[in-house]
């Protein structure tokens, strides 16, 4: 959020990565909810894509994705024109500040008390919802992960699988607590009484909020991508349908819907497809029968322009939010989506959050992790996030003026003594003689070697000096 | 990922050593022992004693000029067309993968991405390059094997050290569940992110260890620092090598495809 | 300057220059031309792994079967369109095996609750179905609303076994989507679902606990 932040959403401390982290770990039951979850969702995926030729399907991805990029500015302004022309109602926002205003005006012009929400990643980066209950607008979360997580005041800990941290248990206790149901571990039970309550508020909702998957420039149309059919109940049954998206959403035409469409729900859940594919292009037309009245598209920049300006980082742009790289990264499986602190968790979580909170906020984001690449190689448009990690670190430390910023808080983590380490490594390993000088002096002494080295030795043994580097005994072989 | 489709070179009269600088000061006896094993393949192995580190510490801590010096007193050490062979997928993959990126834009951009051009991981170039037939002279025997993440996806070798493996006739290969989960080294990451690093690591110890077996073999030493030494400190029942240690030592002296 | 100028300048001022634009090469997502009886029996097998119900008819017997259905269940009455000719059928048919017949023919803010709590099932056409994904293509106009495939607890489509193309790329090109969409086009696969409860699946969590499918061969 801006300095010029109107309001003060629930902000968790970015910064307290590590105690958190710490506390999921020693969590039994977060380590085995995110454990055995993301160990189905690997495996599903896998599934999913037999019989297709994966590398090509993720080239074909990244190709849409990067060819919409490059066309960025023209896009929107063909989706303007298209969408306007279908009646659809366009806005900008140069930030999530901007966007609240722009849904929170909406809704007071139709003197809205109740809004519904659809999933809608970009609306929790805006922190909507708090919002809009400082504006006096109630907004109810209908998906019904989100609604869970609405429920115990929390954010979702997985971009797909907003309440994956709870189990059964937890949710039947936080129903009951708060809507009353009957405790039960039943989950069709559980289930059939979120329907209840939640059909109660879909019939009197005054506008729908909904979130867009894709946004097509050739035709106008609104793409969502969902299972539970909140979503299009959300942007059918009010009268005022507002779904708000980031600007990089907006594609050339359907073909590449249909390329980015295999792909994302495959990668997320493995599905080979989700229940509802949902295409709006419209408002209801005077002689249909229901659908909204008034359907209006908030364009989101918050920090994407930046982002865009830089060829390197630019790619961070082509994600489709599948949440794959979660799915299958080693931290966060370990640490869970809530020990980030950040709208979007895990790897993605890592190379996007720096440039929407910047890089001193985020300061903990880039080096959370262990560049295994698990990520980029499950990626479906091929980011190379570990590439945009390294590229962040190198952001986080530089401090000279022979690296220009890119970055907002770009050098926030340089510490002149890990950059006289540095350097001084530098020095040792760019003079041959004086690292064998050094790594020799090392072996020979080697009964002096320390037997704490700090966190390393914590857990685990350290590493031992051997005799003779092997320097030496090639040397003594002659080589 | 490097190559989508790798381009093995013939097998050539000559390679330079890439020692690595683990592998100098920790494990001298993983590189005798591809040393030995490029040896018995007939292959004369220069080993340029002004190596030091490829620099890939400074690299992913976000250092780059700093990489770079140090990545560029590795340049001239090939002088000859020779392939230069690493026993680590880690630094090969930084010297294949990310010294063009290094030194775009830079007076070495050429030399270094020639130099890249010629890296292989060694087991890699064992099998694929030198076609090595190995002997089994050990007794009966079983393993598993962690291929590192670099190793597997940078340098796309996960099959490598399982068909090598699958050469010896007495030692059995058992897989240990997901193989392709990173044992949480990741260089200062380990030191940085210490509890997360121990989560992983914990984990993966639990993982080869509950495969029944005693001894686990890597590509790259810093999996084996880190496997290796938090088993030793929780006194888990499982003992690690480099990979290329145990093949020699199974197939000692003898066995090699051109020296029967 | 307002924020649309503000952003579009932005992006048209990059300081990275201008960006090289890929090929996209689509043909990774054209399959191999399955024969029809390939695609039903695709279609059959996607749209039940997701608990979806598949009944084969024919011109003749599909009003018998959507009867056997619509009893099993004990469905009180069902919503059926009023100019295609499924309602128009139905409604001339005369059949007393039936429930009663409800007819979507006034804006929804006039029966609203009516549909949410009374309407047991509901009768769609389609524009065709996706084998390879097991989808069915519906285009909601004034005959057939949108939440007619949403509110009532069971759906039955009606497809055409004629109008099943292999692949949702396939589909929208033989249909040319490109030329104009309806205010609001669906592809549906299945009934309504969620796992968001500890990665267990329950059905009808907000629209339709069931879909049938009555393929017409």
């Amino acid at each position: 959020m801006s300095e010029t932040a109107e309001h003060t959403g629930h902000h968790i401390d970015v910064k307290e990565f590590h105690p958190r982290a710490q506390a999921a770990i020693h969590d039994p039951k977060i380590r085995k909810n995110f454990r055995s979850a993301m160990d189905g969702l690997m495996s599903k995926r896998k599934t999913a894509f037999e019989g297709w030729d994966l590398e090509t399907l993720r080239d074909l991805g990244a190709n849409v994705r990067l060819r919409a990029l490059a066309n960025l500015p023209d896009l929107l302004e063909q989706l303007e024109k298209k969408l306007t022309e279908n009646g659809i109602k366009v806005h900008w926002a140069v930030d999530g500040d901007e966007a609240c205003r722009i849904v929170r005006d909406i809704c007071k012009a139709r003197d809205a008390k109740t809004v519904i929400k659809g999933k809608s990643m970009v609306s929790e980066e805006m922190e909507l919802n708090h919002y809009l209950e400082e504006q006096g607008i109630e907004a109810l979360e209908s998906d019904l992960g989100e609604y869970i997580v609405q429920l115990a005041d929390e954010t979702p800990s997985h971009i797909i699988m907003p309440a994956i941290h709870k189990n059964t248990g937890e949710i039947s206790q936080l129903l009951h607590d708060k809507t009353g149901t009957d405790l039960s571990n039943d989950v069709e039970y559980l289930t059939a009484s979120a329907r209840l309550q939640l059909r109660e508020k879909f019939m009197n909702a005054d506008v729908g909020v909904s979130g867009v998957n894709f946004a097509v420039a050739e035709t106008g149309t609104l793409c969502l991508v969902e299972n539970e059919g909140n979503g299009r109940m959300t942007t059918t049954v009010p009268k005022c349908h507002i779904a708000v998206t980031g600007i990089e959403k907006v594609v050339p035409s359907m073909e590449d819907v249909s390329a980015l469409l295999a792909l994302l729900t495959r990668s997320a859940t493995g599905q080979h497809i989700t229940t509802y594919f949902n295409m709006i292009s419209g408002p209801r037309k005077a002689e249909e029968l229901d659908g909204p009245e008034e359907v209006h598209l908030v364009l989101v920049d918050n920090g994407r322009s930046s982002i865009y300006q830089d060829d390197e980082l630019l790619d961070t742009l082509r994600c489709i939010r599948c949440g794959a790289c979660m799915n299958h990264c080693p931290v966060y499986t370990r640490v869970g989506g809530h020990a980030y602190g950040t709208t979007y968790p895990g790897p993605i979580g890592k190379i996007l959050m720096p440039h929407l909170i910047g890089l001193d906020e985020g300061r903990h984001l880039p080096s959370a992790s262990s560049l295994c690449g698990a990520c980029g190689e499950v990626c479906p448009v091929k980011i190379p996030i570990p590439d945009l990690l390294v590229r962040l670190r190198q952001e986080s430390v530089d401090g000279d003026k022979l690296h220009p910023a890119k970055v907002r808080g770009h050098g926030a983590k340089r510490s002149s003594m890990e950059a006289m380490i540095w350097k001084g490594w530098a020095w040792m390993h760019a003079s041959p003689g004086i690292y064998r000088f050094g790594t020799g002096a090392a072996s020979k002494f080697r009964a002096l070697q320390p037997s704490k080295a700090g966190a390393w030795t914590d857990y685990r043994t350290p590493p031992k000096l051997a005799a003779k580097t092997l320097h030496q005994r090639m040397k003594e072989r002659g080589q | 990922m490097v190559d989508p489709i790798k381009v093995y070179p013939a097998k050539p009269a000559k390679v330079y050593f890439y020692g690595t600088c683990l592998v100098d000061m920790f494990y001298p006896d993983a590189g005798i022992a591809g040393v030995e094993l490029l040896e018995r393949e007939g292959i004369e192995v220069l080993f340029p004693q002004n190596q030091t580190c490829c620099g890939q510490p400074a690299y992913t801590s976000g250092y780059h000029d700093e990489a770079r010096s140090v990545a560029r007193a590795q340049l001239d050490l090939f002088p000859g067309d020779w392939p230069i062979v690493v026993p680590s997928g880690s630094c090969g993959g930084m010297m294949r993968k990310h010294y063009p990126d290094l030194f775009k834009d830079t007076t070495d951009e050429v030399k270094a991405a020639e130099v890249a051009g010629r890296v292989w991981e060694l087991t890699d170039f064992l099998l694929n390059v030198c076609h090595i037939k190995l002997e089994d002279l050990g007794e009966p025997t079983t393993v598993a094997m962690h291929t590192s993440c670099s190793a597997r996806r940078e340098m796309g070798v996960a099959e490598v050290g399982p068909k090598l493996l699958g050469q010896l006739k007495n030692v059995n290969l058992v897989e240990q569940i997901r193989p392709e989960e990173c044992c949480g080294f990741g260089g200062t990451f380990a030191v940085r992110h210490p509890e997360i690093s121990s989560a992983m690591v914990s984990e993966k110890v639990d993982a080869l260890v509950d495969t029944g077996t005693r001894q686990f073999v890597t590509t790259d030493c810093g999996c084996l620092m880190n496997i290796a030494g938090y088993a030793e400190k929780n006194q888990k029942p499982v003992e690690g090598q480099h990979i290329l240690s145990f093949l020699w030592s199974r197939t000692q002296g003898k066995g090699g495809s051109s020296h029967e | 300057m307002s924020s649309r100028e503000t952003i579009l300048q932005r992006l048209r001022n990059r300081t990275g220059g201008e960006l090289t634009v890929p090929e996209c090469d689509f043909s990774v997502l054209v399959r191999d031309d399955w024969s029809t009886k390939e695609r039903i029996e695709r279609f059959e097998k996607m749209i039940e792994s997701v608990h979806g119900e598949v009944h084969h008819c024919t011109e003749d017997m599909w009003m018998e079967r959507l009867a056997e259905v619509l009893n099993t269940r004990g469905a009180r009455n069902l919503l059926i369109p009023k100019q295609h000719e499924i309602g128009q059928s139905l409604r001339t048919a005369g059949r007393n095996d039936l429930p009663e017949l409800l007819i979507y023919d006034e804006p929804i803010e006039s029966w609203q609750s009516h549909l949410f709590n009374e309407v047991d099932a509901s009768i769609t056409s389609t524009r065709g179905g996706i084998a390879e994904t097991g989808s069915l293509i519906l285009w909601p106009n004034e005959d057939e609303p949108r939440l007619m495939s949403l509110v009532p607890p069971v759906h039955i489509a009606v497809l055409r076994a004629s109008e099943l193309y292999t692949t949702f790329h396939e589909a929208m090109k033989a249909q040319n989507w490109a030329a104009g969409m309806p205010t609001n086009a669906l592809l549906i696969s299945g009934p309504s679902k969620t796992a968001d409860i500890e990665q267990t699946l329950a059905y009808g969590v907000h629209g339709p606990k069931e879909l049938i499918v009555l393929i017409i061969e």
